[in-house]
């Protein structure tokens, strides 16, 4: 059976969650057994809400609806989905390597003496052994990494995979699971609101020192909003403090797999590229015709981003005019 | 409190990505070896200044490699720490590792572990979570600060779209990123004190590696960029919502 684990934060299942579900019920249809799913703490309108993860390909919910699981600490959560995986005979755990993901995975693999592969890209090729496919060199290459224990652990990064649906319903179980002794008290939690979590966003629109200061981000600002995306910035912008650092994409700032990745004005250096690389599309406006840049772009205009920008946005709105 | 700091090899950030041996080794040749990113900005540099700050009595560092990972040892010991620990294993999956620094951890009595919040070779980002579940300790991963005071500890990691701020009690081990401290470059008196800093050599414990690399691949070559002449924008519009079809 693969056992997927359904992240929830203040009652909302993760978006990235229905990902690994429908990854999972994949892998499940792969090896002709079931794809079944655990959600630890409490989830609003959990009488429809979990019934509806069906849609993505599980034929069951467990759910343990406790409140001692509402805070996050990767030690009770990780003890928890053990005994979970253990009763119901899970040989295959799934994970969205979300942040919860890179921080319960690794315990659970250690907890069952289970391998891991952490980043999966791809579905495993059970043809011969369980070989999962990984990305390595901070998205510049991968592994295929086969695991060699009876039970498997998978933490899929997010949008590798996406997100399948059908016309089904699960079937809902109340599950008991005691909750061992927490070592961490979560204090406060900060969301940025009003605004696409950078992480979570498909489309993203993202300047660098090119626009030549904060004053000019409307250009970036201005497509985003057209088409629904998230802002981004490189590590120079976000060094000279004219976006906040949340923003820095790239080798030591967050890593990010959009569909589409709009560039405005930053020359591609090998550190942003390992941040965006695993992104879908990635258009690149740029004066330099000589931006290393280029090289990784799908799309690119060889122009001054204070002159095609504006004209961008008016052929986008055009289009939504049209629709 | 003593810290103990994990310590990778990896290929330095714009090192040329490539195999050799039918696809199942990275081609080292030519390549300049550094200490993790993250392992040296954040996690080594925060220890130090818990260290300063009169909130830790020693910082150690640990890695796991042969003979020929010693000069990065020693380069990040001219950063500063008081000594070394090479478990002399060549290589390993992340739980072999992991086994073996939680041996160290466990033996030397450490009260805090900090790791990067991942190698940007493996990217497994897993290290730490497995060290904290073989001591048995909480674990904050993806911390962008850490403060410490009278055996407890404050730490703030990265969620979705947000930060999450948490205590927990010694020991506990943290997975460092930016946001934790500033990188620091060794000064002269720093690279002639680290080659004289305890480095000890161990044998590894007995474990069994749970995962095992079949092959590397390098990912298809792009088809190359589609240009867009600068005077019809509107273009690179159609062109996304026709053919890439993202909008």
């Amino acid at each position: 059976m693969v056992l997927i684990f359904a992240d929830q934060t203040d009652g909302q299942i993760k978006k990235q969650a229905f990902e690994a579900i429908s990854y999972g019920a994949k892998i499940a249809g792969q090896t002709g057994t079931t794809a079944e799913v655990l959600v630890l703490g409490t989830v609003e309108n959990a009488a429809s809400t979990l019934p509806a993860l069906g849609k993505y390909g599980a034929s069951r919910v467990h759910y343990a609806d406790n409140p001692a699981f509402n805070g996050f600490d990767a030690q009770v959560y990780a003890a928890a989905i053990a005994d979970a995986a253990t009763a119901a005979g899970a040989d295959v755990i799934v994970f969205s390597n979300t942040t919860s993901g890179k921080a319960i995975a690794p315990r659970l693999s250690a907890r069952l003496k289970a391998g891991l592969v952490a980043g999966a890209v791809a579905l495993p090729d059970t043809s011969a052994g369980f070989v999962v496919k990984k990305s390595v060199f901070s998205g510049k290459a991968f592994a295929n990494v086969a695991i060699n224990t009876p039970v498997k652990v998978i933490s899929l990064n997010p949008n590798a995979f996406g997100i399948q649906t059908s016309e089904t319903t699960a079937e809902v179980v109340s599950i008991n699971l005691t909750p061992s002794a927490g070592k961490i008290k979560v204090t406060s939690v900060n969301k940025v609101t009003g605004t696409v979590p950078l992480s979570e966003a498909e489309l993203v629109v993202s300047g660098g020192r090119g626009l030549k200061g904060p004053e000019n981000w409307h250009l970036v600002e201005d497509l985003a909003k057209e088409i629904g995306a998230a802002t981004a910035c490189s590590r120079a912008v976000a060094d000279a403090h004219w976006r906040p650092h949340h923003e820095h994409v790239g080798q030591t700032g967050g890593a990010i797999a959009p569909n589409l990745y709009f560039a405005i004005g930053i020359s591609g250096a090998i550190q942003h590229l390992a941040g965006v690389n695993r992104s879908k599309t990635i258009v690149v406006i740029n004066k330099d015709p000589e931006a290393p840049f280029f090289k990784a772009a799908d799309y690119g205009i060889v122009g001054d981003a204070f002159e095609v920008m504006p004209k961008i946005v008016e052929a986008v709105k055009k289009m939504k005019a049209v629709g | 409190m003593k810290i103990l700091v994990c310590i990778s090899k990896t290929p330095d950030t714009t090192a040329k990505i490539a195999f050799t041996d039918n696809n199942t080794k990275f081609a080292d040749g030519g390549v300049q070896f550094i200490v993790n990113p993250y392992d040296e900005w954040y996690a080594l540099v925060r220890a130090l200044e818990l260290k300063e700050a009169g909130l830790a009595t020693t910082v150690t560092l640990v890695n796991v490699g042969g003979a020929d990972n010693d000069p990065i040892i020693r380069k990040a010991l001219a950063i500063g720490g008081d000594d070394a620990v090479r478990i002399n294993l060549e290589s390993g999956d992340s739980f072999t590792i992991a086994s073996q620094i939680a041996a160290v951890a466990k033996d030397g009595g450490y009260d805090l572990v900090l790791t990067g919040k991942e190698t940007i070779d493996y990217n497994g980002s897993s290290i730490g979570g497995m060290v904290a579940e073989l001591l048995d300790a909480p674990y904050v991963s993806l911390a962008t600060k850490l403060d410490a005071a009278a055996g407890n500890l404050t730490a703030t990691r990265e969620i979705e779209g947000g930060e999450e701020v948490a205590e927990l009690s010694l020991p506990a081990v943290i997975s460092c990123q930016k946001g934790m401290a500033e990188q620091r470059i060794p000064n002269m008196k720093g690279i002639m004190g680290a080659r004289t800093k305890p480095l000890a050599v161990k044998e590894p414990v007995a474990t069994d590696a749970l995962t095992s690399i079949v092959s590397f691949e390098l990912p298809p070559a792009k088809a190359g960029v589609k240009l867009v002449s600068a005077d019809t924008p509107e273009e690179l519009v159609r062109l996304l919502r026709e053919e890439a079809k993202v909008f």
